[in-house]
């Protein structure tokens, strides 16, 4: 609400353009953006000309991992659309890979913006003409309605349910805490630091599974990002082709044919899946397979799930073998297929190496566990607890910005309590946690503390 | 009616509790000519409920009263019989005083500074009528036909507005404690248009101390060692007097439960909302069906009377249950109740009808304060009836209003929560009602409030030079603490670990670093204290203290004020027609058009209107700057 703060959102449509672009406007957006942009020759992003298009990668400070390669502009105050300072951030990794970035901006600093306000901004700093005044009131109101309708959407199910079960656990204590100071010699059991301790260490990790679910959030939105990955000829565009329920790549005998990456998308048992046919990893000399080759590897490292096939008919080989390894910090499902023929693959070999990855025997060609494959998907994903229509997930960058402060409030106010600090203090984060929560599911939590003690507690003399 | 011209005044006070007082003594302090009304000369500053001043947020408003120049803490000091500090252990922000005091010599006190006061008449009579002309106050009217002229008038009539007294199945209009009501108020207040809503509260029986068996109850001292409550009082030396502590029991339960169909509550003959933080002992066990008992507070109501409150046991059912009832408790198997307990309904002014310095929106220079805004409590009362004398003598001078905000001061959540979110229930102040109570402390409402008290001429030079000569302790204190250094030699360390508990130095530290470990207490600090010439007074002690272990949590609350500041400061023209602004909600558009908020922030906080309203009404703001100041260049 106030001018001074910085703000950001992504500015492009969700779901419609390839590029989405994360704006960042206020006085602190070159620092902002500037502790996760590395352009090359490590440029400093203060040396950035105004209003230019720079290349450069966002990288993750705590991982040191590259979210996406991006082109950053700069538009220096005044000559900007809010009149303060603007940098925009056009990331070409889809929308997940523009969340993440729109997640570290906010993680440095800035605060999400509102729906319509870089352009209250620039109305209230003089950019847009007075004419306008009414139109830009009419935006923020529309704006607002639908993001109102779209948070709505996204509420349903289980995420206000959890959410409400975490405020009611901290409002219980909050108002144990507040009836015991404000009515001081009343007999209300007086609240324990023991109970204070396991209702916010039970609420933080509440929180934690919540937000772990943002990544499944990020899944279902965009689809699953599923590698198929074999030696050639193992039969991974048959699979792919079964899985689709129509012939969609070349299939010969001929190993190596798959030359291009092939994506298409599926849904199984209710989960959207992004399914890359991989070509073959092999040791080639055949230039255009390579440039295959190397991109599998670049799909392997964003997978969510990899799908690695072996041949029954066929003994493990060294190509297996450097699959298997390549993909160990995945989540796989190793598939024997061709298991209608007669086997030669050391079966207890693929279980040692598979760990805990689960191990199905299929036959494509027969249509042979082809279901057992859908379910185990399902299964690992959902761990067969949670329906996929009910399920709770974080897609809103809102939700989980809230979720990541009400976190932190509550890890200082479990750090004060072990400190000793006496309860005024404590109040102060678990409120803080508590609102930020109501602000989620758009509670208005005023007087509820109040309302709490009263009724649950006799007080009064 | 024969009137008469009775005489002139700056400022009229209508009403001698405890609203009244504080209204009457800040406008006479501030050189106005003043009058206060009372319907009865005996009842100035009563108390008609508990014999009780403070208690957390109440024991704050005190203070803060007091701060401002205010008299009610000043007057407990001086009629108090026992004192408590409570909350010690559960931080600073929520600790308070809270007084047991002789009601008598609290009323004769309050009376004689009313009477002593320069530039204060006060006069036994009850106002019928205010007179308004043209939109602006001119006077008022009393029963016996005697006008007075003012140019200010402060209402602060308690719930002596069409009162009625319930006991049981008899009820007739009356006021507290066997006083006069006053009907006619009422109706002229209607018919200005103001929203008159009915509230109800009740009260306790009092009963004769010579027929208490106090051997069955816990007796319940005060404080050794007594903290005033004013900042002006050096110190209290008095014998204090104990309360006691009984419980209800399962019989009580049953009595009253045998007779709830005779509890006009039950019966619905109170229409009145009653309080939900004060309940009625039948109202306890209804809603409380599982609890076995209920405390039950013994409490003095003097050392001149043999009265005894019965805290705990409000009730407004029938005379001959309530003797039964009592009866049940340990200790009052032969109580004899000297004075029944009774509910009481009253009309108040829906408080969204004034504006922050307490004055109506619709007719100039009329102020109400206390509990005709709804409040309940003789604190709630005082800090409104401050807040109401203050800005009426400032309307008078023509001078800008004293407007306390939420982070200024409990008053300021207290006035804000009135005329804004309005009320439900006789309004109680609480601790958790104020956002930023970790700056609100009870402890530094001096430092808080004393420079406006000043600036208004309600402090005088001595006491501010006092106040000021503490400020540079603290700071100065503060200072050599900062500069103080202990470099990890054996000593130390030493001193660290076996005198104090604590751990041993890691690297060289000043003063205010060991002070920040939890363990490590101002006075502890002596140990390494080789200047002895620093004994600094106990409350500078305290200020050192509390700046230096809680500052991260006092800065993140200085830091969430400035927010609130800057929302403050952003000014709501007090012509804007909501009906002309596009885009609001219908729900915040009501809702501006009933509060008509002073400020974006204040606006924020009413009910209904949300953050995309709020953006509208910024843009709007923008909107009307730039067509003035069009219209202005050409």
């Amino acid at each position: 609400m106030s001018e001074t703060d910085t703000i950001a959102a992504i500015s492009t449509p969700l779901g419609e353009a390839g590029i989405c672009i994360v704006r960042i406007s206020g006085r602190d957006a070159l620092n902002i953006a500037g502790e996760i942009f590395h352009a090359p020759k490590r440029k400093s992003i203060h040396e950035i000309p105004s209003r230019t298009i720079n290349y450069g990668k966002i990288v993750d400070p705590l991982s040191g991992q590259a979210v996406d390669e991006v082109l950053l502009s700069v538009m220096k105050a005044p000559f900007t659309y809010t009149r303060e300072d603007i940098v925009e951030i056009n990331c070409h990794g889809g929308i997940s890979a523009s969340k993440k970035v729109l997640e570290l901006v906010l993680e440095k600093g800035a605060r999400l913006a509102e729906p319509g306000e870089f352009t209250k901004r620039a109305f209230l700093n003089g950019r847009i003409d007075l004419s306008q005044a009414e139109a830009v009131m009419d935006l923020i109101s529309a704006k607002t309605d639908t993001a109102l309708t779209l948070a709505l959407s996204q509420l349903e199910g289980g995420l206000s349910k959890k959410i409400h079960l975490i405020m009611e656990s901290l409002l219980s204590i909050l108002a144990n805490i507040e009836a015991v100071i404000d009515f001081p010699e009343e007999d209300i059991d007086e609240i324990t630091t023991q109970q204070i301790i396991d209702t916010i260490g039970k609420s933080i990790e509440d929180i934690k599974g919540l937000l772990e679910t943002s990544d499944t959030g990020k899944i279902i939105k965009e689809g699953l990002n599923t590698v198929i990955i074999g030696k050639p000829n193992v039969g991974k565009s048959s699979l792919l082709n079964a899985l689709l329920d129509e012939k969609r790549a070349i299939v010969t005998n001929i190993p190596g044919t798959t030359r291009d990456i092939i994506e298409e998308f599926i849904n199984i048992k209710g989960i959207p899946l992004k399914i890359v046919d991989t070509a073959g990893i092999r040791e080639t000399e055949d230039i255009i397979e390579r440039i295959g080759v190397e991109k599998t590897k670049e799909f392997l490292h964003k997978a969510d799930l990899v799908l690695i096939m072996l041949d029954a008919a066929d003994e493990l080989t060294k190509e297996d073998i450097l699959i298997m390894e390549l993909v160990n910090d995945k989540r796989s499902i190793i598939l024997i297929n061709k298991s209608d023929l007669p086997q030669k693959l050391d079966e207890d070999e693929v279980y040692k190496m598979a760990g805990t990855n689960p191990v199905l025997k299929i036959s494509v060609l027969e249509n042979l566990g082809i279901d057992d494959l859908k379910q185990q998907i399902a299964d690992m994903f959902f761990k067969g607890e949670i329906e996929q229509k009910g399920s709770v997930i974080i897609t809103n960058i809102r939700h989980q910005d809230l979720l990541k402060k009400a976190l932190n409030n509550l890890k200082d106010a479990e750090n004060a309590v072990s400190l000793g600090m006496p309860l005024d203090l404590i109040t102060i984060d678990i409120k803080e946690a508590y609102y930020k929560l109501g602000e989620i599911i758009g509670e208005t939590v005023g007087d509820t503390i109040i309302d709490e003690i009263f009724s649950r507690f006799c007080v009064g003399k | 009616m024969t009137t008469y011209k009775a005489g002139k005044y700056d400022v009229i006070v209508v009403g001698a509790g405890h609203a009244g007082c504080e209204a009457a003594l800040a406008c006479a302090r501030m050189g106005l000519k003043t009058v206060v009304f009372t319907i009865n000369l005996d009842s100035i500053a009563l108390m008609p409920c508990n014999p009780a001043i403070g208690g957390p947020a109440k024991g704050h408003l005190v203070r803060e009263v007091d701060a401002l120049g205010g008299e009610m803490a000043v007057n407990t000091d001086k009629s108090l019989i026992q004192m408590k500090m409570l909350n010690t252990k559960k931080g600073p922000a929520v600790r308070a005083l809270r007084a047991q005091t002789d009601k008598r010599i609290y009323q004769d006190s309050m009376k004689l500074t009313l009477e002593r006061q320069d530039n204060l008449d006060v006069k036994q009579a009850e106002v019928v009528e205010i007179i308004v002309k043209n939109g602006k106050v001119q006077g008022v009217v009393t029963r016996t036909g005697a006008v007075f002229e003012g140019k200010a008038v402060i209402i602060t009539t308690g719930v002596y507005l069409k009162s009625r007294i319930i006991i049981g199945e008899v009820n007739f209009s009356g006021g507290p404690s066997g006083l006069f009501p006053a009907n006619r108020l009422s109706e002229c207040l209607k018919g200005f248009g103001f929203e008159l809503g009915r509230f109800k509260t009740d009260t306790s029986p009092r009963i004769d101390i010579r027929s208490i068996d106090f051997s069955k109850m816990t007796i319940q001292y005060g404080d050794e060692k007594i903290i005033p409550f004013s900042f002006t009082t050096p110190h209290i030396e008095i014998e204090q007097v104990p309360c006691w502590l009984t419980y209800t029991t399962e019989e009580t339960k049953n009595i009253i439960l045998d007779n709830i169909g005779r509890s006009p509550l039950f019966k619905g003959d109170i229409k009145g909302k009653g309080p939900r933080y004060c309940p009625s002992i039948e109202d306890k066990v209804v809603r409380f069906m599982d609890k076995p008992r209920h405390q039950v507070f013994i409490e003095p109501e003097g050392r001149t009377t043999t009265e005894i409150y019965v805290q705990g046991m409000n009730t407004s059912l029938p005379e001959d249950i309530q003797v039964k009832m009592i009866r049940t408790i340990p200790g009052l198997e032969n109580a004899e109740i000297m004075r029944a307990g009774y509910g009481i309904e009253y009309d108040y002014i829906v408080p969204t009808q004034l504006k922050p310095n307490l004055e109506t929106k619709t007719i100039n220079g009329l102020f109400t304060a206390g509990q005709i805004n709804g409040t309940s409590g003789y604190e709630e009362a005082a800090a409104q009836g401050i807040i109401a004398g203050i800005n009426a003598a400032l309307y008078v001078k023509g001078e800008e209003p004293l407007l306390l905000d939420r982070s200024d001061a409990y008053i300021g959540v207290l006035i804000d929560d009135l005329i804004t979110k309005g009320i439900k229930e006789p309004y109680r102040m609480l601790t958790s009602r104020a956002e930023y109570r970790l700056i609100l402390r009870q402890d530094n409402a001096d430092l808080r409030l004393t420079e406006k008290g000043y600036r208004l001429g309600l402090i005088d030079e001595e006491r501010y030079k006092k106040f000021l000569k503490k400020k540079e302790m603290i700071e100065t204190e503060l200072q050599r603490l900062t500069e103080t250094k202990l470099t990890p030699t054996e000593e130390i360390q030493e001193k660290l670990t076996d005198e104090l508990g604590s751990s041993p130095l890691k690297e060289p530290s000043n003063l205010i670093e060991l002070l920040r470990r939890p363990e490590i207490k101002y006075d502890s600090l002596k140990v390494f204290d080789y200047d002895t010439q620093h004994e600094l007074p106990r409350e500078a002690k305290e200020q050192v203290e509390i700046q230096v272990k809680y500052k991260g949590y006092i800065e993140k609350q200085t830091n969430q004020i400035s927010q609130f500041k800057r929302m403050e400061s952003r000014k709501l023209p007090k012509d804007i027609d909501y009906d002309k602004i596009k885009g609001l909600r219908t729900e915040a558009r009501e809702n501006l058009k009933k509060v008509m908020p002073d400020s974006i922030g204040q606006a924020s906080r009413i009910s209904g209107v949300n953050p995309a309203d709020i953006s509208i009404l910024l843009i709007y703001l923008e909107q009307q700057k730039r067509i003035r100041s069009a219209e202005d260049d050409k």
